[in-house]
This record gives C-alpha cells, sequence and structure tokens, in this order.
C-alpha cells in the first residue's frame, strides 16, 4: 500500500480529492475542478472543511493536523499538503 | 477560589495559585485519542520556572513584550506564566492569521521574545517581511530533530534549572496586548492591565465558579480572549483543570466530553450551531417511538425548568443527552460573536446551559452574561458585577448606541491616542453595537453602528483592513463596506463585505475587472472575503490628505443605491 501511494502523482491526488469532496458533499464531480475555492464551491465553514480532512485521512491512511487546513482554499494545494505526507 | 483582591498582577496570582494547589492537577493535554500531557500545579511550576529563569538570563524582564504564537496546545500555558512570571508583557498573536500579517503585528507591537510552533515559524520565514522581523529570541516548540530553524531556539531545551526571580507589576501596568483585529493599515492593539484581567476574572467566576476537580475542555486558542479568561485564569486561580484538544474535529471533541468529564467549555457560534447540527440529525435518525418519547421528555424539561434551570432533572429526564456531553457538563460558554437565539434555545430545551452573553477585546472578556434567572435566548443576558452598560441617544423604541463603563476596560490602543479617544469617550467604551437595555435589565442587541463585522468564527472584520488586497486593481478608485452599515439592518447575522468600485469615466465594471476582483478576493482567508461588489459612477468624496471620506461615501451610497444593486462574486 504505502509503495503504491508513494507512486502517486499530484494530480492522481487531486482527482482523488474531488472525488472524496464531490461523494462527501453530494456534488456532481464534474462541477468541481483543481482551482476551486471549496468552501464557495461546496457552501461550506470551516468546520465542514475539517470533516472533509477526516474523510481524506481515512482515503489516504494518513494524518492530517488541523492547521494543514490554514490559509489554503483551493483543490490542488489541498492535494498537494496530502501529497507530501504520503 | 483565591481572593484575587489581593493580588497585584496575573503573575502574583498565578503564582499563589501554584503552591496553593500542587498535587492537584493543572493541565491535560489531547491530540485526538492520544493524551500527549498531564500536569500537575507543582508539575507546572517546574516546568515554567526553568523556561522563566532562561527567558531572563536572554533578558526577558519587566515590561519588556513577549509574544506567543501558537494553536491551542499546554505550551502556551506555561510560556504565558513564564513571561507574567519575569514581569514581562504577552502579546497573543493569532495563529489563523497569513504568517505577512503575524509579522506585521509582532513588529507593531515591539514584542522582543517570540514563542512560536514550528509550522508557523517556517511560515513566518517565509513570508514577506520576514527580513524585518525585529524579535531578538525566538523560541521554536516541536520542531522536528534536523529542522531548519532560521536563528531560532528549541523551546524544549531552552530552560535553566536555577531559581528564577519574580518580578512584581503594578495592577495599572499593561500585562497584554491583544489585537482585536486591523492587520493593514491601522493594528488595534488594545493594552489590557492586569487589573482588566483580575477584575474581569472575579466578575465571571461570581457567576460560573471554578472549583478543584472542575475540568474545562479548551478548544479554542488561547489567544482568543475567551479562552484566556475561562480555559486559563479563571480555572488557574480555582485550582481547577484545563484539557487542551489539540483538535476542532467534532468526534474528537465527542469523545473528550466522556473521556474526560468536562464540567465546562467555551467555543464561538459556528462549533455551537455544529454540536446542534449534529445533535438533531441523531435524534432524526431515531426510530420513530424513541423520537415521539425523546420529544415528550423535551417537553416536560422545557416545562419544568421554565423558571430556572435544574441539571440534576434535566440528567435524569434526559439521560442519553446527558452522557453524550459526558454527565458533568453544567454549562457552555459561547461568544466571539452572536449566537441565534433558535440555537441557544434548542440547548437550554434539552437542560444544557449555554452561558451567552456580550463582550469585546477592549472590554476585557465579557460584558453582560446570561444569568439563567430566567433563562432568555432573547437577550445578552445582564452585565456582569463592576460593569456599567448604558445606551447612548436611544431612539422612541429605547434602541442607541451601547456604551460600557468598568475597571476591565482596556487602557488604551498601543501607539494610538487618536483611536483611543474615539473608542473611549470619558470613561465610556463605545464598541459601535446598537442596543436596547429592557426592564429586567437586560441588553438586546440590533445590530451595528460601525463599519465592521463579527464572523461566525468569533473574527472582527474591518472593511479597511481587506482594501490592500485590491489594491492595483484596474479601476478608478474602490473602497471596501460592510453591507449593514451601508444599508442599516437591525440584524446581528448574515454579515457581509462589500467592494465599491468607480470605474474610469464612462467605462462599465468590464469583466477583466470582476475576474482580478475575484482573483484578489481569492487571496483572502476565506472568512475576509468580500460577497460582492457595487458600481460606482461618481467620484468619492476625499479630504485634503487625499483620504476616502467613508462616512460621506457610505451616506451618498445609501441615498443613491439599493441593497439589491450588490453584484454577487
Amino acid at each position: 500500500m504505502a509503495k503504491y501511494e508513494q507512486m502517486k502523482t499530484l494530480q492522481d491526488t487531486t482527482n482523488e480529492v474531488l472525488d472524496l469532496a464531490a461523494t462527501h458533499f453530494k456534488v456532481p464531480r464534474e462541477q468541481l475542478t483543481a482551482d476551486d475555492d471549496f468552501f464557495k464551491k461546496l457552501g461550506i465553514n470551516s468546520l465542514q472543511a475539517l470533516d472533509l480532512l477526516t474523510r481524506i485521512e481515512q482515503h489516504f491512511r494518513i494524518e492530517l493536523p488541523d492547521y494543514e487546513l490554514q490559509g489554503v482554499s483551493d483543490f490542488r494545494t489541498l492535494a498537494a499538503r496530502i501529497q507530501s505526507r504520503l | 477560589m483565591l481572593d484575587l483582591r489581593q493580588y497585584n498582577s496575573l503573575g502574583d496570582a498565578l503564582r499563589a495559585a501554584l503552591e496553593r494547589w500542587p498535587n492537584e492537577t493543572c493541565l491535560i493535554e489531547a491530540d485526538r485519542e492520544r493524551e500527549n500531557l498531564r500536569l500537575t500545579y507543582r508539575q507546572f511550576k517546574e516546568i515554567a520556572q526553568a523556561l522563566a529563569r532562561a527567558l531572563q538570563d536572554s533578558g526577558l524582564a519587566s515590561g519588556i513584550r513577549a509574544a506567543i504564537l501558537m494553536t491551542n496546545q499546554s505550551k502556551w500555558l506555561i510560556s504565558a506564566y513564564a513571561i507574567f512570571f519575569c514581569g514581562g508583557v504577552l502579546v497573543p498573536i493569532d495563529y489563523k492569521l497569513t504568517a505577512a500579517e503575524q509579522i506585521k503585528l509582532l513588529q507593531h507591537s515591539s514584542a522582543e521574545f517570540l514563542i512560536v510552533e514550528y509550522h508557523l515559524w517556517r511560515a513566518i520565514t517565509q513570508a514577506e517581511g520576514f527580513s524585518e522581523l525585529r524579535t531578538r529570541i525566538v523560541l521554536v516548540t516541536e520542531a522536528p530533530q534536523n529542522a531548519e530553524l532560521s536563528g531560532a531556539k528549541r523551546w524544549e531545551d531552552f530552560r535553566d534549572s536555577r531559581e528564577p526571580v519574580f518580578v512584581p507589576r503594578e495592577r495599572k501596568d499593561p500585562a497584554c496586548i491583544v489585537y482585536s483585529s486591523g492587520t493593514g493599515g491601522r493594528p488595534k492593539g488594545c493594552v489590557l492591565t492586569h487589573e482588566n484581567y483580575l477584575e474581569q476574572c472575579v466578575a465571571l467566576t461570581s457567576l460560573y465558579p471554578f472549583w478543584p476537580g472542575v475540568r474545562y475542555l479548551s478548544i479554542l486558542p488561547t489567544n482568543h480572549a475567551i479562552d484566556f479568561m475561562v480555559g486559563f485564569i479563571g480555572p488557574f486561580t480555582c485550582g481547577a483543570t484545563v484539557v487542551h484538544l489539540r483538535t476542532l474535529r467534532p468526534e474528537f471533541i465527542r469523545e473528550a466530553f466522556t473521556k474526560y468529564q468536562i464540567t465546562y467549555m467555551a467555543l464561538v457560534p459556528m462549533v455551537l450551531k455544529n454540536l446542534e447540527k449534529g445533535l438533531r440529525q441523531r435524534f432524526a435518525e431515531l426510530p420513530k417511538g424513541k423520537r415521539t418519547v425523546l420529544n415528550v421528555l423535551i417537553g416536560v424539561n422545557k416545562a419544568l425548568t421554565r423558571r430556572r434551570p435544574n441539571v440534576k432533572l434535566s440528567r435524569a429526564l434526559l439521560p442519553q443527552v446527558h452522557k453524550a456531553f459526558g454527565g458533568q457538563l453544567r454549562a457552555l460558554f459561547v461568544g466571539g460573536a452572536f449566537t441565534e437565539p433558535a440555537t441557544l434555545q434548542f440547548f437550554y430545551d434539552l437542560g444544557i446551559q449555554v452561558g451567552n452573553g456580550y463582550g469585546c477585546t477592549e472590554a476585557g472578556t465579557a460584558i453582560t452574561l446570561n444569568d439563567f434567572k430566567p433563562f432568555r435566548a432573547d437577550t445578552v443576558g445582564k452585565p456582569l458585577p463592576g460593569m456599567e452598560v448604558k445606551i447612548v441617544n436611544p431612539d422612541s423604541e429605547g434602541i442607541g448606541e451601547v456604551a460600557i463603563r468598568s475597571k476591565t476596560l482596556m487602557s488604551h490602543y498601543l501607539d494610538d491616542p487618536e483611536m483611543t479617544a474615539e473608542t473611549i469617550v470619558n470613561g465610556w467604551l463605545v464598541p459601535g453595537d446598537l442596543g436596547r437595555v429592557d426592564s429586567a435589565g437586560h441588553l438586546q442587541l440590533f445590530g451595528r453602528k460601525k463599519n465592521m463585522i463579527v464572523t461566525e468564527e468569533g473574527k472582527n472584520i474591518y472593511p479597511e483592513d481587506i482594501e490592500t488586497y485590491f489594491e492595483g486593481l484596474p479601476v478608478r478608485e474602490f473602497c471596501v463596506f460592510a453591507a449593514n452599515y451601508l444599508w442599516p439592518a437591525r440584524t446581528m447575522v448574515g454579515e457581509q463585505l462589500v467592494l465599491v468600485v468607480h470605474p474610469e469615466p464612462g467605462q462599465p465594471v468590464t469583466a477583466e475587472v470582476v475576474a482580478s476582483i475575484a482573483e484578489r478576493n481569492r487571496r483572502l482567508l476565506n472568512y475576509k472575503r468580500i460577497s460582492g461588489y457595487l458600481a460606482w459612477d461618481r467620484d468619492f468624496p476625499i479630504t485634503a490628505s487625499m483620504k476616502i471620506k467613508r462616512v460621506e461615501l457610505a451616506e451618498q451610497i445609501r441615498r443613491g443605491l439599493e441593497r439589491s444593486a450588490l453584484v454577487a462574486l
């Protein structure tokens, strides 16, 4: 598993984050893009964004401290933070 | 609790508390389900004094400013006590600001010392303005083993076993410089004295007492005025325990309630609403029969606690609900922003008291608080002991500007006598809120008079501070306002910021301008973003020094445009 995770590109990770967000917040996947502001696009607040972080942790089997979300509002940057912990 | 009238400073009172309850647990730090640390008052003293001695050896002395920039954790409190012990002035910095904003506040405060978490320090070293930072000593917590510290020292190694020398301070001396907001052109550094805090603590604990065995769950960062008081000074001067939880995730908050048998917790309206949402969802998932029984029991509880709360009775009637909160919860404190009455009522009907009040950094922490005699969701309670509240220039309905006088009012804004004179008039603080005091002495709020908004997370946003992010916009001129300031609305919720743009003469607001606005808006932290723009076709009124006359411009916009002219982004 670890090996597989290491092989993931940032693009793979970004796509998986978009899939997770679409499923979790019940938004059509095709409406989401990497550069979207997830607060605005999903209409969520910072606590709901933490929910997404929990979902992401389960999926990627990593631990992301709350502060990793600090100052992040687009999927691409979030994916980069995840990628650095894979 | 300690008789705080006997003490001159926070350092003095905290030092006495550490001697008084050596074997009681003062601090527990948990990260998710893991417990990182557990300290008695004696152990806390040993760690903090070793830090204090090392700080003293590095020159931390009476009146010298030392900043703390950390998330919610135990080292915040240990460091703060060490600073007070040395006679230093504490500058709490909000970790949620951007690194560039944090640098600005550090510069403005002239802090010589900085105690900071590693990840926040790393962001600062990479931010614009880092090279101008004048802090002399930087201590970094939790840095990885081979981390580049950019001139900082490790907090964990910065200690000296020799006895430090306690430095006394007077009641009127500054204890803290707290930034109520204003990271843009004009930072608002509230200089709060030791007396301000000691008096605030006496007032708050008279309504919500702490004692050894009480456990306060801290989820707000301690730079937040509420957590500083009810998650540090209050419990410590009463021998109680503070439990730090280093995450805001609801699943771990729920777990902490039961695991640590929590007595009190402070939160902001957004977290309270989230708790409400979670409970409502769980109630809705119950089988129909159980849901009916629950609703009947809630109705019975509501009827029996109409005049005053009865925690024992509520726990007996609704055991499952109270068990979910650990079974020992006495009250939740909500503050930092306006809380909707329906949310307060929801919790009260379940037998969970929510201490709702009104306050601002300039007045210490709280000015009014609900005393539950009886519970009322439609007000922010009565003035706390020692606080005077009056309504200036009331209209026919009794609504006017709220003014406050008390020993908890800040001394002044740091280096800003002009703004201090505008905010404290003849000894009365005028925070810019509209309210009415009813016949029962309760304060009701009706909106803001000032050009500012307060978010659900408790953040004060001053539109002027947002303007720097729109500099270079391809328009003739622009200005940011709070929508409710342009078009007064008697509401405390749903506040928005708007950008007023004046394009070049004869030009419309082009798609390029809109794209540029949206792009700059994205650079702002999400709670600081503008929600729409307003096209304005006349020159802004300006002063001789070319500054926009905001009051006059707002008046012109109010007369010339309706709220419906706002274009959402």
